[in-house]
């Protein structure tokens, strides 16, 4: 669980100053430092990551009663439903992070062998 | 994992997030727009709550914004400088991306933004000049000391905003398209009037007119393209004195036919983008003051056309819409006066060919001499491409349209077409706006439109000195009767423009007798006006039946007012019916046809939701139009010709029933009117049917029609408001077509203290996610208004002010 917060927490702060691919920095770096296995690696930054994309996305979401949300769907989905965009979001933030994540811990264990 | 290599997976990182960063296609970089940090999700908004604003942008003095329930800011500063500055600050922060679009739609550099398929509608707004005519209105503003405040204070405004944003905080569509906002001048101010002036004074058909002449001769021509309609109620009302000497008009010159013009695609005039104006005075309105109303049509889009606003400075307070991008207040009140205006539609725009000496195109053939023809080298850019030049030649009539278009272009007969266009006057229309502004009498009226040079409108206006007022105004050229009907010729100076018709001399009226005042974009006046504007106006319906009710009323308010600007009745209709249906050979039509006879038969001539009279008069009148004209007329691509006007067909139908143009020359029997007139209503349900289905329901009017106000991005049907059930059509005094319709509806009660109504089909945000992107338009499709606040100072207290901003 640590991981996981560890990396939602570091991500979003690197995120309120830099571009969105801070978030395959954040993670790569993290797992870098501190990583067990390659699929530890990969999920704890894959959730981190997209726990923060979901919850500040679903936090917009609602606080503004959905309407960009709603048109945002229409233009992509063809639909009102939200539901699209929030599965979207954090599935592209974690894929990248999670990618990113295993990225840094097979370097590591490479600088490890070396 | 063991095969998983640490440079194959950072590759592939690598990969994916280059993938997620960069645009496919039409479809925009994934990564940054869906991130909750950058992308859309940022652009959604709430409604603001009550709370103060302090916002430091370069102000010279802090600057009072009020916002009330509509979003419209009302704005309080203590120098010109800073009313214009927040006038520009507050109009980027709600329309950035629309008054930027604009801009670079109407300097031809929309490729830049969208690619290659841009390149076309660039080149020709390159070639007509649009760039050129702004330089030239750009460097009237700045030459006048007030103006020149206006427009560099207001720029100063935009880049204020501008230089505020961070990319998560860009407009959605700049992420969409994936580009940013560049720095606001003073020639993107001149270019938006431009775009008005393209909008409103450039449609021409001189071209097919030329054909037509061709083909028929000039006596068939004048007979079915006369220059005065049947059925006409002018602007300036007949029987109003002329008092001015008017100065000499050019002499007729020799108008001989020309052969073998060049194909030229031109758009023709949109007869559904007109308006209406009108104003009661005294003796007819309940309050004993006039009653002002206004209801400009375009076509509807969003962001919306408008943005409504209060300004008020020491020098002013003025209440109403300003075009986002321009400066000023385009149509509303201050506490003396209210003004408004519809297009004039007079002939502003003429070709000329042009003879060149060689194919070198150096030199031209001008009045028994060789002149120069200077170049401008027009460079096109493409997005993902190499830029594209474009060599645009001037003459001194203007600039050769229609360079790359080719077709019909032969090598050894060097020639083009010069366009001679209003919009390349040096005129300085903001200067007009700025006296209206602050006008409180009759005098600063006409003094305001003495600036006003293009698109040409006609100004309505009402005081609380009880005066009301119409003029037909702007720069018109002096011109002989019915030059610039047809293609004029280019090395003849007696076809060119000999001047212009001083501005003291433009139609206008006072205080006429009938007690009001009205336009609706038909003839500017009768024939005795002693110069020439224009042979063809917007057909007169509208206009006939607004001074018809007008005449009627008595003890107006501003709710009667609203309601004739809701006034459905489909004149035409009603002048055509009494006359087509008995025509019919009812016997002879099949199927749903008999059904449509009598649902005509049977209708009211209102054009509301639910009548399926109105959708079936429509497409009968469609029908029977190119039965009657289409055989003759329709040359094919290789002679473009128009058909005459319905007023001209209606007359032939009335008064000459035997006329040979009923026959179909395409046919060996000779068909006569009620043949053709049985055929198209045939036509007509039979198109109908298979569009809609079975007769029924279904082809009422209102989704027949299905009004959508539109996105400015093409096909960005998410942002779009799609399917509006609403009345009206064209002709009609509601006059809310497919695409086009009542852009601003407002109604002002002169008063001592003002009480002003609008509405518009949209909101105050041009942000698709805010509560303010389109919460009027429901308003809007009921007809209904919303009261204007107008706010005598920045302390008054009113209970429709939610929040407050302080410009510093």
């Amino acid at each position: 669980m640590l991981p996981i917060l560890l990396i939602a927490v570091l991500s979003l702060l690197a995120q309120l100053v830099l571009p969105w691919w801070s978030i395959a920095l954040v993670t790569f770096a993290f797992c870098l430092v501190r990583s067990e296995s390659g699929k530890q690696a990969f999920w704890h930054s894959f959730l981190g990551v997209a726990l923060v994309w979901l919850g500040y996305a679903l936090l917009i979401h609602i606080r503004t009663d959905g309407l960009m949300t709603a048109r945002m769907a229409q233009l992509f989905f063809k639909t009102a439903s939200p539901i699209g965009l929030l599965i979207v979001t954090p599935l592209i933030a974690g894929l990248t992070a999670g990618l990113s994540g295993l990225a840094g811990y097979l370097t590591r264990t490479r600088l490890a062998l070396g | 994992m063991r095969y998983l290599t640490p440079t194959f997976v950072v590759a592939l990182t690598v990969a994916l997030v280059v993938a997620l960063g960069r645009p496919w296609g039409s479809v925009p970089a994934l990564g940054p727009l869906l991130s909750p940090f950058t992308g859309f999700w940022q652009n959604a908004e709430t409604s603001s709550s009550a709370e103060i604003d302090m916002v430091t942008a370069g102000a010279q003095q802090p600057i009072t914004v009020l916002f009330d329930d509509l979003a419209i800011p009302h704005v309080f500063a203590q120098n010109d400088h800073d009313l214009y500055f927040a006038q520009g600050y507050l109009t980027a922060r709600d329309r950035l991306w629309q008054m930027e679009f604009q801009t670079y739609a109407a300097a031809g550099r929309l490729a830049e933004l969208v690619g290659e398929r841009a390149v076309n509608l660039d080149r020709f707004n390159r070639e007509i000049g649009m760039v050129y005519g702004a330089e030239q209105a750009e460097k009237a503003m700045l030459s006048d000391p007030d103006t020149k405040l206006i427009v560099e204070a207001y720029s100063a405004g935009v880049n204020a905003w501008i230089s505020s944003l961070s990319p998560a905080q860009y407009p959605i569509e700049y992420k969409l398209l994936g580009y940013k906002p560049e720095p606001w001048s003073s020639l993107k101010c001149a270019l938006l009037l431009k775009a008005m002036t393209s909008t409103l004074a450039s449609g021409a058909d001189d071209l097919q007119m030329s054909n037509v002449r061709k083909v028929f001769g000039a006596a068939v021509t004048n007979d079915l393209f006369p220059d005065y309609p049947t059925r006409e109620d002018p602007i300036i009302p007949p029987g109003t004195t002329w008092d001015f000497t008017p100065v000499k008009t050019p002499a007729s010159a020799d108008s001989v036919p020309m052969g073998n013009p060049l194909a030229l695609n031109w758009p023709e005039d949109n007869p559904a983008i007109g308006s209406n104006n009108w104003a009661v005075g005294p003796q007819k309105s309940a309050t004993g003051y006039p009653i002002l109303a206004n209801d400009p049509h375009l076509t509807l889009s969003l962001p919306s056309i408008w943005y409504q606003m209060q300004l008020a400075s020491p020098t002013m307070n003025t209440c109403g819409v300003t075009l986002p991008g321009s400066p000023g207040m385009i149509i509303g009140f201050n506490k003396d006066v209210a003004w408004g205006v519809t297009n004039v539609g007079a002939d502003v725009l003429d070709f000329y060919k042009i003879k060149f000496k060689d194919a070198t195109r150096q030199e031209y053939w001008h009045g028994g001499q060789w002149k120069t023809v200077r170049r401008r080298i027009e460079v096109i850019k493409i997005k993902g491409q190499p830029d594209l030049p474009d060599t645009v030649l001037y003459t001194h009539h203007g600039p050769i349209v229609n360079q790359s278009g080719v077709k019909g272009f032969r090598a050894n007969i060097p020639s083009g077409y010069a366009a001679r266009w209003i919009a390349h006057e040096p005129t300085n229309e903001m200067k007009a706006y700025h006296i209206l502004n602050r006008a409180k009498t009759y005098d600063d009226y006409v003094r305001a439109l003495a600036y006003y040079g293009a698109p040409a409108q006609n100004f309505v206006f009402a005081n609380v000195a009880k005066d009301i007022a119409m003029s037909p105004n702007g720069k018109f050229p002096l011109k002989w009767k019915d030059q610039g009907k047809f293609l004029l010729d280019g090395t003849n100076p007696a076809h060119d423009w000999q001047g212009f018709i001083p501005p003291a001399q433009n139609p206008r009226v006072k205080n006429p007798p009938r007690g009001f005042v009205s336009s609706a974009n038909q003839f500017s006046t009768d024939p005795t006006y002693p110069y020439y504007l224009n042979w063809q106006f917007a057909p007169a319906e509208r206009g006939i039946r607004i001074n018809q009710r007008l005449t009627a009323m008595q003890h107006v308010t501003a709710d009667s007012l609203r309601q004739l600007q809701n006034d459905l009745m489909n004149l035409q209709a009603k002048w055509a019916l009494p006359t087509f249906l008995p025509l019919i050979k009812a016997n002879l039509l099949k199927a749903d046809a008999a059904k449509a006879l009598a649902t005509l038969k049977a209708w009211n001539y209102q054009n509301d939701t639910s009548a399926i009279g109105a959708t079936l008069y429509t497409e009968w009148v469609r029908q029977l139009t190119d039965g009657i004209w289409k055989d003759e007329f329709d040359r094919g691509d290789s002679l473009l010709t128009r058909l005459p006007r319905f007023d001209r067909t209606l007359r032939l139908i009335e008064r000459e029933p035997t006329a040979h143009w009923f026959d179909n020359v395409k046919t060996p029997a000779l068909e006569t009117l009620p043949d053709v007139m049985t055929s198209s209503l045939q036509a007509a349900t039979d198109t109908l049917t298979k569009k809609l289905g079975p007769f029924g329901p279904a082809w009422a009017w209102g989704k027949h029609k299905a009004t959508s106000v539109r996105h400015l991005i093409p096909g960005m049907d998410a942002f779009s408001a799609l399917d509006i059930q609403i009345g009206g059509g064209n002709g009609i005094v509601n006059a809310t077509t497919e695409r086009t319709g009542p852009s601003w509806r407002m109604v002002v009660e002169l008063g001592p203290t003002p009480k002003a109504y609008g509405v518009y089909p949209g909101g105050q945000s041009g942000n698709p996610g805010s509560p303010y992107y389109m919460n009027q338009l429901e308003t809007w499709r009921k007809g209904k208004l919303n009261e204007l606040l107008f706010l005598p100072t920045a302390d008054t207290k009113s209970a429709r002010i939610r929040n407050k901003m302080i410009i510093n």
